[in-house]
């Protein structure tokens, strides 16, 4: 049981990082025109990490209506990407979701405008 | 469970714990929340490593350095991860000197041991008869209790 609650507090220890390093490089790595990274380079890579995944869900959770929330759902998500400058590199890949019927409204509509 | 090379997603588990330590208590997060913000976090990486890149291009280098992070968090708009940053890093160079002196001093150890060890052999071979006394006095004793069990 006090192994478990080294392992929490070392999340939040500016020490050690949670997220393993070496999954951190190979996504690195992936990158083009990248050749080597230093060790420092990729702890704090890592670390900001850490602190972006804390964030993300921080502001995604907080931008609900001020009515006590409970869950933590997709759509909070997509919508802290529209609306917060510092997401709208992730537009693309947590995009709103919308009703079939609602997007085959809209195509058809599309089809109307490009007839004229 | 095979890991393909080319899985570029971050452990399931660790970011779990990452969001539920940052939320509030008894807060629930969805599935489908949960994968989202672990592929968000994979982009992020992504995207981070392109801009200290292009940093270390400006410097005629090839391998990024702390400095190349540190400059493509404020690109990103991430100032507010600078200062958690830069302490995490002095702890962890503290972390790695104690480690690096800690391994050294461990070789360091070791070489002494030996050099001890070959002192303590040379002793050994001019005090050979005292301790071969001490050795039988302590083999009966143990015979002693063995004998109950050969019976």
């Amino acid at each position: 049981m006090s192994s478990e609650k080294v392992d929490a507090s070392s999340t939040m220890n500016s020490k050690n990082v949670s997220l393993p390093m070496s999954r951190v490089k190979l996504i690195m790595k992936s990158s083009p025109d990248v050749s080597s990274i230093n060790q420092e380079a990729l702890f704090l890579t890592t670390k900001a990490t850490e602190l972006f995944v804390q964030y993300l869900a921080q502001c995604s959770f907080k931008r609900g209506s001020g009515r006590e929330k409970k869950t933590l759902a997709y759509c909070d998500l997509a919508n802290a990407a529209e609306e917060t400058d510092t997401f709208q590199f992730l537009i693309d890949i947590l995009p709103k979701k919308i009703l079939a019927r609602d997007y085959l409204r809209s195509l058809e509509e599309m089809g109307e405008v490009e007839d004229d | 469970m095979a890991e393909r090379p080319e899985d570029l997603n971050l452990p399931n588990a660790v970011i779990t714990r990452i969001i539920k330590e940052a939320l509030p208590d008894g807060v629930n997060v969805s599935k489908e929340a949960r994968r989202a913000i672990s592929q968000a976090a994979s982009v992020f990486v992504l995207y981070a490593t392109s801009c200290a890149n292009n940093f270390a291009m400006k410097s005629k280098r090839k391998t990024l350095n702390a400095a190349d992070v540190m400059a493509a968090m404020e690109e990103m708009e991430f100032e507010r991860f600078l200062q958690p940053l830069r302490e995490s890093l002095e702890a962890y160079k503290k972390g790695q000197k104690g480690k690096k002196e800690a391994s050294e001093q461990k070789r360091k150890d070791k070489e002494k041991k030996t050099d001890v060890e070959e002192n303590e052999k040379s002793r050994e071979e001019e005090n050979e008869e005292e301790e071969d006394e001490h050795m039988e006095e302590e083999q009966e004793g143990e015979n002693g209790g063995e004998e109950e069990v050969e019976n």
